[in-house]
Parts: structure tokens; C-alpha cells; sequence
């Protein structure tokens, strides 16, 4: 059995936001507009946070790109009430069932990450970029929780690893320790996010400027 | 004592005016419009509150907590009192068991009005995970909900069939009223043998519910508490949250009293003895209330960790600040003074604390839920909220169907227990019981 994990090398970064862009085509990510995005309602499966540290003139600035990370022991799936996001144990995906959902949000609550994103609306899409929605993978309706599934409908290669202009994107099974994936893991550059809650993410970032 | 005439205890039942439908129109009204907000928001989805990322949860989860919390009202109250015999608990053990009843409908309905699928409901039975909090609440509070509609009921039973007597004597024809009140009445005589069953029944439901309603509150914590968020992984949450929920059921408990002693006239039973025994009450709950409170935010303090640090530098110094200051005032700081000297300790100035700390209550609810969600662990876009029209409306309307219901159930039932108030007067000793009581509970 697979156990599916990614590693983002945060030195082959440039914050270009091709795997955002590829993850909204790949999933059918629908558009918020700029009210509704002002408003912290824009859904991004994949999404890249770009943020400053320090003052003028030893700036530094850290761009970390964040899916969801398929966490080994994930908060989300626990307090979920119906199973409407759940683990597959086969591959070690967390993942949804839209037509289960009841819509209480307390997946979105519980994740450290914010990964996690909320249909406020019934989704729009303008006048013909519904030509461009992919068959594969179904629309979701307003009133339920949605987030990135790895492209479980396209594995082993989500979109954002194959659109990664820099190659900074690795994506891979863990359980194989000769895929490029767990060595990479095993480097010394490798860290998870918030690794003291116990979640065991399986996105490894390689740290920068080693 | 004062001699009294139970007679007004019937009044209450039976009279009508047109004060009585001016009011009911006004709450039908406001009703109407929360239901129309709502209809809105089911039709057009969520977005039409202020909720956003990262603040998922907001005015709806924080009416579901403050009313659930309402409801423990009834229990504390009537339960506790009853199982240590003070006899002053008689004439406002009903009114604090009907407010149990129609606040936890209202609890129940304001984390249904939070969904985002309604429609979709039937889910929770169809594939329920006992591994989700939420279904630990949904079992809890089914069973509390269950539980205090039987200990409403039970002493229920032979005021109507008193009222049922009464209309039999008064109008020979058919009426719904008397309809109703035969059935409810289960065949009520009087005998020897059904007052032991009915005394027995009180006894086991008494003792039953107080534990049922302790774990109620203390679900509605762990909802927050399960999860990793700062400053809700908590472990006095459950205790903490019992103690609020006590604390603002005793003043709503208040609040009521006041408003039905002068509505229906019922000064000579809910006597400055029952506001202050209450008022009494209040105080420790508000002494309580304040220590836990203490000692949950000086531990975050203390310990310094970033992320719950932040939090609760946004509720002293920050956005929520201005709600969190008045919660203290509300909750502990005047409350403390009115309730602290007699002077202050009057009815007036018991039903202003009351007041204050249900608000009060509402607000610490509201800055346990939001502040946390605006700021979470990792340093992302942090968030803000403020709800809208529609959720202000429904909450509204959720007071006004409070109001509703608990008027049409005190024009439908006695709302001072009649027996159980004569039971008191015909025990020759209420004065040394009384007393005696009132001191236990100081």
C-alpha cells in the first residue's frame, strides 16, 4: 500500500504560483470574486503565503506553499460527525464526501492548518469558463467543506508537482524508502509543520539556505 | 407569612386581555422576521452572515452555547433545592424548569440554524461517528431534553387536574382546555397511591438530572476543548463552562421571577426572601465564575506560549478587547458590588445584576468562540468578524420565541406549582424550615 506524501523544497521556491493556478484548473476550483475574497471567502485547494520577518534593512521573506498535508493522525477526520471527511487507510489520503456533508464546520475549526474551506455560496462560473471544468472531478455544491485530495483522481502526479516551474514539488510514497520522496524526508533540511501536535503531516518541507 | 389567596395562581391560567395579544403579536412578528432572515440564508447560503475564513463559527455557535447554558436553570434550582428539602425552592421550582426546557429547544435549534446543509440532517442518524464531540452533545442534550420535559411534567400533573376539576365545575360543555387538560392529567385522583408513585417519580428524576445536566455543559465544552486550537485545549473548560452555564440559568431564573411577579400579580409568593436567597446564590456563582475564569487566563498568561498568548492579548488589548472588559464588569466586577451588601442586595438591584450577567454571559461565550478562530497557529492572513443583519435577526428571534413559548405555557399551566405550594403552607412549620433552608444554601 502507498502512504502518498510531498516535499516542497522551500530553496526552489520563486512563489510563482503555477501549482495554485494548476490546482484551481486541475479541481475545479470555482471563483469568489473580489468582494468575496476580500472577505476571506476565496477557496484555494493550494495555496502560497508569502510573509516578512525583521525590519529594513535585514528583511527576510518566507513563501511557503501549503496543500493539505494528508495528516497521519488528522484532527479534522475526528470530530468530523457524519465520516464526511475521512482517512483511506489504503492510501493514506485524508479525504471527502461532498454529498455527505452537513455543512457544521467543525473540520475547518479543528485543523491547525486552515487548510480546510467552506462553500459560503452557491459557486459561480462566469459566462464560459464552465468549458473548462474538468470531468473528472465532480463540482461542489454551497454548504459543504472542501480541500486539496492530493489529485487522488490523477495520482501519482497531483497537478501542482507537475506544474512546479522550479521542480520545487516532490510527490511520492513514503512507505518506499528508496522513492525519491522518503529520502528527501530523511534529510536534514526536512521539518513539518507544527510537528509538536502530534499530527504527522505528510507534506515535508526542505527548510532554505542550508 | 402574609395570608395569601391561591386563587391568583389560577387567575393567571384563565385570564386574557388585550395586553396578552399586543404582546403576542410583537413576538409573532418578530419571529416572522427571523424566520424570514433565516429562509434568506438557507436559499442563498451562509455567506450572507459575517462568518469567513478562518472565523468558521460565530454568533450561531455562541447562541448555542449561551442557551444551552440557560437551561441549567431548571436543574440547579429545582433538583438541588428539592433533594435538600429547602422549602423557599416551592413556588419557582416550575418557572425555573420551564425555562430547561424552552432554552435547550433554542440551544438545539440555533446549532441547527448554523448548518450549512440542513437538508442533509438526516446524516448524523444514518451515519453517525461517535468519535466527534458533536455527537456526544447530540446524545447528552437528547437526554436532557428527554429528561426535563418528564420533570416538568411529572409535577405538572396534579395542578391539571385541578385545572381539569375546575372547568368540569365551571362549563359543562366541551372545551379544548379541558380536553387537554384531562389527558395531561393521566387520571389523576388524588389517592394516597398515586402521590407516593408521583413523590417517588420527582425524587428519581431529581437525582437522575443533575448529573445528565452536568454532562451537558460539560460536552459543549469539550466541542472546543477536543480540538488543538489555542486556548480552547483546555482542561477546566468542562467545569468552567458548568459553572458559567449555573451561573447565567440562576440569572435568567431572576429575570423571569421578576417579570412574572409583576405580571401576574404574584408578589405574595415570589417574596424578597426568594430574590434574596437567589441573589445569595448568584453571588457564589459569581465568585466562582470569577476564579475560574482567573485561573484559566493567568496559566495561558503565565506560560507565554505564542499562540494562546496572542489570543488572549487581542481579548485585553486588542479587537475583543471592549467585549472582554465588559464581560468582567458584567459578569464579576458589579454583580460582585450589588450583591455583596444588603443595601444593594434589593430586587431591583438582583434582577439589574441578573441582567448584566446574562449579557455578560452571552459575551464570554462570544470571546471564548471568535478570538481564537481570528488568530490561528500559523502565521497566515489573520481574520475578523462581524456578523450581519441576518444574525442578529435570527438571534432576535430566538429570544422572541423564548418569550412566546414560555408565555403561552404560564397562560396554559399554572406557573407556580399550586400543590406543591399548598403542600408548604399545610406543613405547620415553613418559617423553621424556611430559615433553616436558606442557610444551608448561603
Amino acid at each position: 500500500m502507498p502512504r502518498w506524501a510531498m516535499v516542497i523544497d522551500l530553496d526552489k521556491c520563486t512563489g510563482c504560483q503555477s501549482c495554485t493556478l494548476a490546482c484551481r484548473m486541475e479541481n475545479n476550483v470555482p471563483f469568489a470574486g473580489q468582494e468575496q475574497a476580500s472577505k476571506g471567502r476565496a477557496i484555494f485547494w493550494n495555496e502560497v503565503f508569502a510573509y516578512a520577518e525583521g525590519e529594513y534593512p535585514h528583511v527576510k521573506m518566507t513563501i511557503i506553499p501549503r496543500p493539505c498535508f494528508h495528516c497521519e493522525n488528522p484532527p479534522c477526520v475526528k470530530v468530523c460527525p457524519v465520516g464526511a471527511t475521512y482517512k483511506d487507510e489504503e492510501q493514506g489520503l485524508v479525504l471527502q464526501r461532498y454529498e455527505r456533508c452537513i455543512g457544521c464546520r467543525y473540520c475547518t475549526v479543528a485543523c491547525p492548518y486552515g487548510v480546510r474551506y467552506f462553500n459560503w455560496y452557491q459557486p459561480e462560473w462566469p459566462t464560459g469558463t464552465d468549458r473548462y471544468q474538468n470531468p473528472n472531478v465532480p463540482l461542489r455544491p454551497k454548504g459543504v467543506v472542501e480541500k486539496c485530495l492530493y489529485c487522488v483522481h490523477r495520482l501519482p502526479i497531483p497537478a501542482c508537482v507537475q506544474a512546479c516551474s522550479s521542480g520545487a514539488r516532490y510527490f511520492g510514497d513514503l512507505d518506499d524508502s528508496n522513492s525519491e520522496v522518503a529520502q528527501l524526508a530523511r534529510s536534514p533540511r526536512a521539518v513539518r509543520l507544527l510537528e509538536d501536535l502530534g499530527t504527522e503531516p505528510k507534506c515535508i518541507y526542505l527548510k532554505e539556505g542550508l | 407569612m402574609q395570608m395569601r389567596d391561591d386563587e391568583v395562581l389560577f387567575r393567571s391560567v384563565f385570564q386574557s386581555g388585550r395586553r396578552a395579544y399586543l404582546l403576542v403579536g410583537i413576538l409573532l412578528a418578530i419571529i416572522a422576521w427571523a424566520v424570514y432572515a433565516y429562509v434568506h440564508q438557507v436559499a442563498t447560503g451562509l455567506g450572507v452572515t459575517g462568518m469567513n475564513r478562518p472565523v468558521f463559527w460565530g454568533v450561531y455557535v455562541t447562541n448555542f452555547v449561551f442557551f444551552i447554558g440557560v437551561s441549567h436553570a431548571g436543574t440547579l434550582v429545582s433538583a438541588i433545592l428539592r433533594i435538600t428539602g429547602a422549602g423557599w425552592r416551592r413556588p419557582i421550582t416550575r418557572a425555573a424548569e420551564a425555562i430547561t426546557v424552552f432554552s435547550l429547544v433554542l440551544g438545539v435549534s440555533s446549532i441547527l440554524i448554523d448548518l450549512g446543509r440542513i437538508d442533509r440532517i438526516w446524516a448524523l442518524i444514518r451515519y453517525p461517528r461517535f468519535e466527534s464531540p458533536l455527537l456526544w452533545d447530540i446524545s447528552s442534550v437528547s437526554v436532557y431534553l428527554t429528561a426535563s420535559v418528564i420533570y416538568l411534567y411529572l409535577p405538572l400533573i396534579p395542578d391539571v387536574a385541578m385545572l381539569r376539576d375546575r372547568l368540569s365545575a365551571v362549563q359543562g360543555r366541551r372545551s379544548w382546555r379541558r380536553w387537554l387538560y384531562s389527558k395531561l392529567a393521566l387520571g389523576w385522583t388524588g389517592s394516597a397511591q398515586q402521590w407516593r408513585r408521583l413523590e417517588r417519580g420527582i425524587s428519581i428524576m431529581a437525582v437522575l438530572i443533575i448529573p445528565i445536566a452536568v454532562s451537558v455543559h460539560t460536552v459543549v465544552s469539550w466541542i472546543f476543548a477536543m480540538t488543538l486550537q489555542p486556548t480552547w485545549h483546555s482542561t477546566i473548560f468542562g467545569p468552567y463552562f458548568v459553572v458559567g452555564a449555573i451561573f447565567s440559568g440562576i440569572a435568567t431564573l431572576i429575570l423571569v421571577m421578576v417579570v412574572l411577579r409583576k405580571a401576574f400579580g404574584l408578589e405574595a409568593y415570589l417574596t424578597p426572601r426568594h430574590f434574596n436567597n437567589l441573589g445569595l446564590l448568584l453571588l457564589t456563582m459569581t465568585l466562582f465564575w470569577f476564579y475560574f475564569t482567573f485561573a484559566e487566563y493567568l496559566t495561558e498568561f503565565y506560560g507565554g506560549e505564542p499562540a494562546p498568548l496572542g489570543v488572549l492579548m487581542t481579548k485585553l488589548g486588542g479587537a475583543f478587547s471592549p467585549a472582554f472588559l465588559a464581560m468582567v464588569f458584567f459578569c464579576f466586577v458589579i454583580p460582585f458590588v450589588v450583591l455583596a451588601f444588603r443595601r444593594t442586595r434589593t430586587i431591583a438591584g438582583i434582577a439589574i445584576a441578573a441582567l448584566l450577567i446574562d449579557v455578560g454571559m452571552w459575551l464570554e461565550r462570544y470571546t471564548i468562540i471568535v478570538p481564537t478562530l481570528t488568530l490561528p497557529r500559523l502565521p497566515y492572513p489573520t481574520g475578523s468578524y462581524s456578523p450581519t443583519w441576518v444574525e442578529w435577526s435570527v438571534t432576535l428571534g430566538c429570544l422572541a420565541a423564548f418569550a412566546l413559548a414560555y408565555f403561552l405555557f404560564s397562560r396554559l399551566f399554572p406557573i407556580i406549582s399550586i400543590w406543591e405550594v399548598q403542600e408548604g403552607e399545610n406543613a405547620h412549620v415553613p418559617a423553621a424550615e424556611e430559615s433553616a433552608a436558606s442557610e444551608s444554601t448561603v
